[in-house]
């Protein structure tokens, strides 16, 4: 970060009236939202809204003793390391190809990055439709070549593996490019003295690139993390709406479900709350921990 | 390049092209889908060659003349509102931030660092979290079913604020007390001198809150109730439903490659500044 300026502009009134626009948005659509979220955490609602009580955590423990919810919390896990992970090995490997790559480099990266303006729904139609247990092209290729009935709406290890794959599928690009950079921003010098010590790519990329990447792939893993937690939402809300059963309920999906659906208004600001929760610290372990301790 | 390696090369070249295809293979099914009639795509195995009727699907799409189960709206009116709202966000969010970014560097003044963090504390939670008193707001101020509705809330983080206070930090100190030897009063400094630096980060910065407005998805679900006000990406996912044959999805799929067909002309065409904006603003 930049230091602070040593020279200052002098107004009593400017600096307001410039902050004023933002800060009127922010308090209205975003304080006050935040702080109703943990109000309402604390109360409960009848299903009419004519009285509201005070009941303390007894949302809060509500949850977490509902099987439900525990359920939603591994289903968004299991979720999200699968498309952190894939998302990034594959991305990794198709970058490490491409810095290899002089002629052609740049077709090949204008190729790559447009899954990033595919919005995320679209991307679930998209591929909703490859895989339509009845008319979908790459259903109907794999029950006639090996035999295998694809059915994400009966089996949801199908399903699963559909969102994960359309989610992976969307995020390729910004990993991609994030690799990208971070390969071509690698002294030269370093890999041509280890080529001229007998070093082979295959030894090169993993003792000299993957260990200097890695500043790289730990920031993309939080963001992975991130986007699969909250971006994904209309990725299963147009393939799988959270089945069969509740199998790819995540957790963004269950507080959508049972605030807008269910009416279950406390409930669904106790999991607001929970989620707000594993924001900060996932971004808390980003700033804190990730940019100290991974630096080569 | 360290060494030849012809095979090796090959092998790269190869590895990129099989990557392609998958990657690419979605969207050609899905133009190849918006070619046909609908009847074609139900007797799997559908065609995977284009069709003869790109023309009848996209006109009968625009203007809503789909007899699918869902949803039959025109979509030339969805794709005015997506428009409307991505550009509204986009400048909404990048003017906004714009003078704040310039407040919050150029001027010492109380409570300083408290608004500092009161913007910055934003970044860290996504819409998606605070969706359901978010809802309360807006419908509270009558804004439900409005460009206003749509649009406001989202503009409600700070990220273009952090990337712009960044730039400005770079900024030699010597520019402004240039400036103000000149006579130069703060709006001045701002307009001639500030603004025609920060060009390349506005153009990645629009890059990204476009995209970001137009895909759009939960918001526009919850704020918009009425079939005028949906955007594309709403719009889209209310044509599908139920099983698979009520669907025409060749109208289906018209509409999606209409629905990503701006975005991504917008971040192929403005690649290098997206490119930079992206590495610049998460690191």
């Amino acid at each position: 970060m930049a230091a602070e300026k040593r020279v200052f502009f002098q107004s009593t009134w400017l600096p307001w009236a410039l902050l004023a626009p933002q800060l009127v948005i922010v308090s209205v659509f975003f304080f006050w939202p935040a702080g109703q979220a943990l109000v309402q955490s604390l109360q409960e609602q009848d299903a009419f809204g004519l009285s509201v009580n005070w009941v303390g955590l007894d949302n809060f423990k509500t949850l977490l003793s509902d099987s439900a919810y525990l359920e939603s919390f591994k289903t968004t896990a299991v979720f999200s390391i699968l498309v952190a992970v894939l998302g990034i090995a594959l991305s990794l490997g198709l970058a490490v190809f491409a810095d290899r790559i002089v002629r052609g480099a740049l077709a090949y990266r204008t190729m790559l990055i447009v899954p990033y303006a595919v919005a995320p729904a679209v991307a679930g139609v998209l591929w909703v439709f490859m895989f339509s247990p009845s008319i979908g092209v790459v259903s109907y290729a794999l029950s006639h070549s090996i035999g295998f009935e694809w059915n994400h709406l009966l089996n949801s290890t199908h399903a699963m593996a559909l969102i994960v794959t359309a989610a992976v599928w969307k995020q390729i690009s910004y990993n991609f490019l994030f690799f990208l950079a971070g390969m071509q921003s690698i002294p030269k010098s370093l890999i041509e003295a280890a080529a001229m010590d007998g070093a082979r790519p295959w030894r090169r990329f993993w003792t000299i690139q993957f260990p200097l990447l890695s500043p790289t792939t730990f920031f993309l893993l939080v963001i992975n993390m991130v986007y699969a937690f909250f971006d994904t939402f209309a990725i299963i809300d147009a393939t799988t709406h959270g089945g069969p059963g509740r199998d790819t309920v995540i957790l963004v999906y269950k507080v959508y479900q049972d605030g807008f659906k269910g009416g279950d208004i406390g409930g669904a600001a106790a999991q607001s709350v929970i989620l707000m929760l594993v924001v900060v610290a996932m971004t808390v372990f980003q700033f804190r921990y990730i940019e100290k301790k991974v630096n080569y | 390049m360290v060494e030849r390696r012809p095979w090796l090369d090959l092998l790269a070249h190869a590895v990129m092209v099989l990557g392609l295809l998958i990657v690419a293979f979605p969207l050609y099914l899905a133009f190849v889908a918006s070619t046909h009639t609908a009847q074609d795509i139900l007797q799997a195995p559908m065609p995977l060659l284009p069709g003869a009727h790109l023309w009848d699907n996209y006109a009968a799409a625009l203007t809503g003349q789909g007899g699918g189960a869902g949803s039959n709206a025109p979509v030339a009116r969805m794709m005015w509102i997506s428009l409307v709202t991505a550009l509204v966000i986009t400048f909404g969010k990048i003017t906004i931030s714009l003078l704040s970014a310039f407040a919050l560097v150029y001027f010492q003044f109380p409570f300083r660092s408290l608004f500092f963090w009161a913007i910055f504390i934003t970044l860290m939670l996504p819409v998606e979290v605070r969706i359901g008193p978010t809802y309360q707001v807006v419908s509270d101020l009558g804004m439900l079913n409005s460009y206003a509705g749509l649009t406001v809330p989202l503009i409600a983080s700070a990220t273009a604020t952090f990337l712009f206070r960044q730039f400005f930090l770079t900024v030699p100190d010597e520019l402004l007390e240039a400036a103000r030897m000149d006579g130069a009063g703060p709006m001045r400094f701002f307009k001639d001198i500030l603004l025609p630096l920060s060009t390349t980060s506005i153009a990645a910065l629009f890059v990204i809150q476009f995209i970001y407005g137009w895909n759009q998805y939960l918001w526009p679900l919850l704020a918009t109730t009425s079939e005028d006000m949906y955007p594309v990406v709403v719009g889209i996912k209310r044509m599908i439903a139920g099983g698979d044959s009520g669907n025409e999805w060749n109208i289906v799929m018209a509409t999606a490659i209409l629905a990503m067909l701006p975005p991504a002309v917008v971040v192929v065409f403005m690649q290098r500044w997206f490119i930079k904006g992206l590495v610049d603003t998460e690191k």
